[in-house]
């Protein structure tokens, strides 16, 4: 079977993807051909895969970084609050491919432009979910602390946001699951992560290649969800009692 | 690429806008078509399954499993596996639309009337109140600001993902935002432009609508906490 021609054939005709030497269910273009799936595991979807956490886990990491900064800037002051709101809710209701193809002139068709887009869908959850989950603290809590004698910044990383904790994680696991699925969207940009053999599909019209990426993404998205609920657990053993 | 060229293809955008109204317009038209159908569809689906669940307490982990399982989907790879399994075409594009936008809805309309507060439910009950008036003038009353909620983040999602839809012959804008070939950058931007001011247009309008369907007495005490990103359930769990 000459399954590597595959990925170099996109300017093909339609729906005969192998020029009809692959096996006769990539030839009939049949809904999952497995064989073609193992044949191109190692060229095409480990890559796109790997790709994938890497523009996924750059976003949440700069998306957190930025976010977890104005949470502690807005439950300090107040007024910093609802700008940032406004302007990360901006951001969050700008469609996906829109917000994409609106950074391409100033930016250009590079992983910058992605990664700014990506990281823009993350601010507004990590932010709300940081900041409530500080303000959840209860008040007794705060007395008890400041009795103890603890200063406010040893307040803060000894007390409130070990208690925000789960608030926290819950947000970076909303953000996390988002960023997943948008990323797949990144492939109208640059030709990386999950949605590029989704672009490759469309080209060739290839069943195979369009369930393959799709169930990738989507299990993915779901263990990435389930891991983080699990680390969630580890971290806070406390909560579980309450939960 | 300089800044300078940023700035022209803004301008050029705007110029396609106004040298394109008729495309645009079409576009538009296509765009929530496909959209207003999905968001019906899914709220003939998912309120009355909601409603129902939340009316009689049940189901509150299939809810929260089917929200983190739907938010976990992510768009373009349903769209994409419907392409395999239906075929290009708008009822693919429409059944996608659907499977992401039913999650959303449902599990707002579920917490919205399973949270409704027990004690007026309660009161309901000893005025000689029956399931289906409780249901009627108490619960749906009380839960309909959140119900709505729902559907106004699943139609802004909704807005947002028929975008993709283009890619599996949906129309609409995506169409334009695909085809650079076709359309040029300027046309890509414009085409951008125009299904962002899209979303936001429904945002403004749900939330305006959201205000209007909010009864008196809960408007003091919601305006205040008003989640910005849909179901604000999930934010501890």
């Amino acid at each position: 079977m000459t399954t590597a021609a595959i990925p170099i054939l996109a300017q093909a005709q339609p729906v005969i993807p192998d020029f009809g030497r692959g096996s006769t269910c990539v030839r009939e273009n049949g809904t999952f051909c497995w064989g073609w799936f193992k044949d191109n595991w190692g060229d095409v979807f480990q890559p796109a895969l790997v790709q994938h956490l890497w523009l996924t886990a750059i976003a949440v990491g700069l998306g957190f970084a930025i976010a977890f900064v104005a949470a502690l800037i807005a439950y300090r002051l107040h007024w910093f609050e609802t700008p940032f709101t406004l302007f990360t809710g901006f951001l969050y209701t700008i469609p996906s491919l829109a917000l994409f193809q609106l950074l391409v002139p100033i930016t250009g068709l590079t992983t910058t432009t992605v990664e700014i887009a990506l990281v823009s869908y993350t601010l507004l959850i990590i932010f709300r979910n940081t900041l409530l989950g500080l303000r959840g603290v209860p008040d007794d809590v705060r007395e008890a602390a400041r009795g103890m004698g603890l200063t406010r910044s040893q307040m803060l990383w000894r007390v409130e946001l070990p208690l925000a904790l789960p608030a926290i994680v819950a947000g970076i696991r909303v953000a996390t699951v988002t960023v997943i699925s948008l990323a797949t969207v990144a492939a109208f940009i640059v030709d990386q992560g999950l949605g590029a053999p989704i672009r490759d599909a469309l080209q060739k019209n290839f069943n195979t290649e369009f369930i393959a990426a799709g169930l990738l993404a989507v299990i993915l998205a779901l263990i990435a969800d389930a891991l983080i609920v699990g680390a969630q657990r580890l971290l806070t053993p406390w909560a579980r009692r309450t939960a | 690429m300089g800044e300078e060229d940023g700035v022209n293809t803004f301008a050029d955008a705007i110029r396609f806008i106004g040298n394109n109204t008729d495309l645009l317009r079409d576009k538009i038209i296509e765009h929530l078509e496909l959209s207003g159908a999905a968001v019906g569809v899914s709220i003939l689906i998912a309120l009355p399954l909601g409603i129902w669940l939340g009316h009689i307490h049940r189901g509150y982990f299939a809810a929260i499993t089917l929200a983190n399982v739907g938010r976990a989907l992510p768009s373009l790879a349903v769209i994409a596996i419907g392409i395999a399994l239906v075929g290009l075409g708008f009822v693919n594009v429409l059944i996608a639309l659907v499977v992401l936008a039913v999650p959303i809805m449902l599990t707002n309309a579920y917490t919205a009337v399973d949270g409704v507060d027990r004690d007026a439910v309660e009161a309901a009950r000893g005025m000689g109140m029956r399931g289906r008036d409780v249901l009627w003038r108490i619960e749906l009353p009380l839960a309909l600001p959140l119900i709505f909620a729902g559907i106004r983040t699943a139609t802004v999602y909704v807005i947002a993902t028929a975008t993709l839809a283009a890619i599996a012959g949906g129309g609409g804008l995506g169409e334009i935002i695909v085809s650079q070939a076709t359309y040029g950058i300027a046309g890509v931007v414009a085409a951008a432009l125009l299904v962002t001011a899209l979303a936001f247009a429904a945002e403004g309008g749900f939330a305006l609508l959201q205000r209007a369907v909010t009864p008196r007495g809960l408007r003091a005490q919601r305006e205040r906490s008003e989640p910005l990103v849909g179901p604000a359930v999930e934010a501890t769990t």
